[in-house]
């Protein structure tokens, strides 16, 4: 049995499908990357992952274990940062390290936050408040707070969705770092909307929709490999062919079974037109 | 700053503009009522030596607003200290909210006047009777505003709980409670106001020493220059608590 392993999951809000047919099988220090639109079902998909929503049907493990709450040694980055404002940027990582590592000495559970805030760039401004810190320095605070915990399992919610282009493509170089510096390997599952952040991070790509119209549940799509060799640098999908292959073949999965339904493919072709099309036909 | 002079230029007009309806009024209008001229004269040596102490009742004003502050804040502090957990309680249960809410709706409106007699038959003494009366009155803000903080803590605060599995106890100290401080604050506030509301009648109806207690007494010995004098003494301690429990406020909100 795979590390993280989805069967047959579904869920329904009232009488509307969201999720349907979900099976996912990600290995021990995998990065997998669960690319959709807004609104395609990939939070709800995430939480019931992390054990935050129940699902209606099929089962979750990771690690062999049934998932009932948030599972331990995991830890979970949301697209709004959601740190305390009333606590400093340390004091935030801190209460991390705390619950993971109780048995620590007080000092060493704040070298361990300090390490963290300093591996983000962040560890001149430590006892700054959130408010006080930009979008991008809060979601370093963010990651630095997921990482501190050592988790084996890293949940990645849309981490980069309410940051602007050129920060968003800093933080994703350094949360890439973190996660190859990371021994042992944490097994990462993120989703976002944005094609070109899977390529440049994941190792594996499953698209998420709503395979015909608009009524029915979301399903995944077969995976896309990412064969790219790390580091990838940000341009990547300017200058190498393969990467642009990779994207032809998402965004392919992405529309799949909705050619009739424009909207939705519409939907799908904004979340990847960061780089112009005319670059893919080359 | 220049809109600060401007402002208290205006309320010094303000205060002249009364002080002139006071004297044409009871030069005029109401021969009994005292002019702010004889108000002062009556009043200058409760003023100019609040501290002195000449007998039981007859003591400087300063010392009889220290008599009903202390009586206040022991008034307070039982209220919110019944008060604040209470409204934990409730915003943390949608069960013993619904149980509670009509109990606490009808409590509510209950004049201090109507608390009292009930007191002083439960604690045969004055001072448990004022200070009961006054938790009971002025801790419903305090409930209510608790509770409402509980209930408005962003899911999101609730998500990092579970995320970094805290313990209930520090979900507790690290989330809930900062999340409703400043709920609890502004509760406090109208909370402290209330009190200082139900203190003049407590000590009225009691007669212990204070500024209500020398209030009803100057009445019974017809000095009504006192009355006065009583009267704009609660008004700016009144005044004066709730811009300090507004700093406060402000302060936390800020934080």
């Amino acid at each position: 049995m795979a590390f993280i392993d989805l069967k047959d999951v579904s869920k329904q809000y009232g009488s509307r499908r969201v999720l349907a047919n979900i099976n996912l099988a990600v290995e021990q220090g995998e990065f997998v990357c669960i690319v959709g639109a807004s609104a395609s079902g990939k939070t709800t998909l995430m939480k019931i992952v992390a054990g935050l929503v129940a699902p209606d049907g099929g089962s979750i493990s990771i690690g062999g274990e049934v998932v009932n709450g948030f599972p331990r040694a995991a830890s979970i980055v949301f697209q709004n940062y959601s740190l305390l404002p009333w606590f400093s940027a340390l004091e935030n990582v801190r209460l991390g390290v705390e619950s993971a590592f109780p048995d620590w000495p007080s000092e060493k559970q704040k070298d361990q936050a300090m390490k963290y805030l300093d591996l983000v760039g962040l560890g001149k401004a430590h006892a700054k408040r959130p408010g006080q810190l930009s979008g991008g320095m809060r979601q370093r605070v963010a990651i630095a707070r997921a990482f501190a915990v050592e988790p084996r399992v890293l949940f990645l919610d849309e981490p980069f969705g309410a940051l602007d282009a050129l920060t968003r493509a800093t933080v994703q170089q350094e949360l890439a770092r973190l996660c190859e510096a990371q021994r042992p390997k944490a097994t990462v599952l993120m989703i976002t909307n944005s094609v070109d952040e899977a390529i440049l991070l994941s190792d594996r790509i499953l698209a998420l929709g709503r395979r015909v119209s608009r009524k029915d549940a979301a399903t995944l799509s077969e995976a896309a490999p990412v064969t790219l060799a790390r580091p990838r640098a940000a341009d990547l999908l300017m200058h190498n062919e393969e990467a642009v292959r990779i994207r032809a073949r998402v965004t392919d999965l992405l529309t799949s079974g909705s050619a009739k339904n424009r909207a939705e493919r519409r939907v799908a072709s904004v979340a990847t037109a960061a780089v112009p099309v005319e670059v893919c036909s080359e | 700053m220049k809109t600060y002079a401007k402002n208290f230029l205006l309320s010094l007009v303000g205060i002249t503009l009364l002080l002139g309806l006071w004297t044409f009024l009871s030069g005029n209008v109401a021969k009994d009522l005292p002019s702010p001229l004889k108000t002062w004269q009556d009043s200058k040596l409760y003023i100019v030596q609040p501290w002195d102490k000449r007998g039981e009742m007859d003591q400087g004003i300063g010392r009889m607003t220290f008599y009903s502050l202390v009586r206040v804040a022991k008034g307070f502090s039982l209220a919110i200290l019944i008060g604040t957990p209470l409204g934990f309680l409730l915003g943390g249960s949608p069960l013993l909210a619904r149980m509670f809410d009509p109990v606490m709706q009808v409590l509510r409106p209950i004049s201090p006047l109507a608390w009292l007699p009930l007191g002083l038959i439960l604690f045969r003494q004055s001072e448990p009777a004022a200070l009961f009366t006054i938790a009971l009155c002025s801790m419903w803000p305090t409930v209510i505003n608790t509770m409402q903080g509980v209930r408005s803590i962003p899911q999101d605060y609730t998500n990092v709980a579970k995320v970094l599995r805290l313990s209930p106890w520090k979900q507790f100290t690290k989330i809930s409670l900062p999340a409703t401080l400043p709920y609890m604050f502004t509760g406090y506030r109208l909370s402290l106001g209330l009190a200082w509301l139900v203190i003049v009648a407590a000590e009225m109806l009691t007669g212990t020493p204070g500024v209500g207690g020398f209030l009803w007494q100057e009445y019974n010995s017809l000095i009504y220059s006192h009355i006065l004098l009583c009267i704009l003494t609660i008004g700016v301690v009144g005044f004066t608590l709730d811009r300090l429990m507004g700093i406060a406020e402000a302060r936390l909100r800020a934080a």
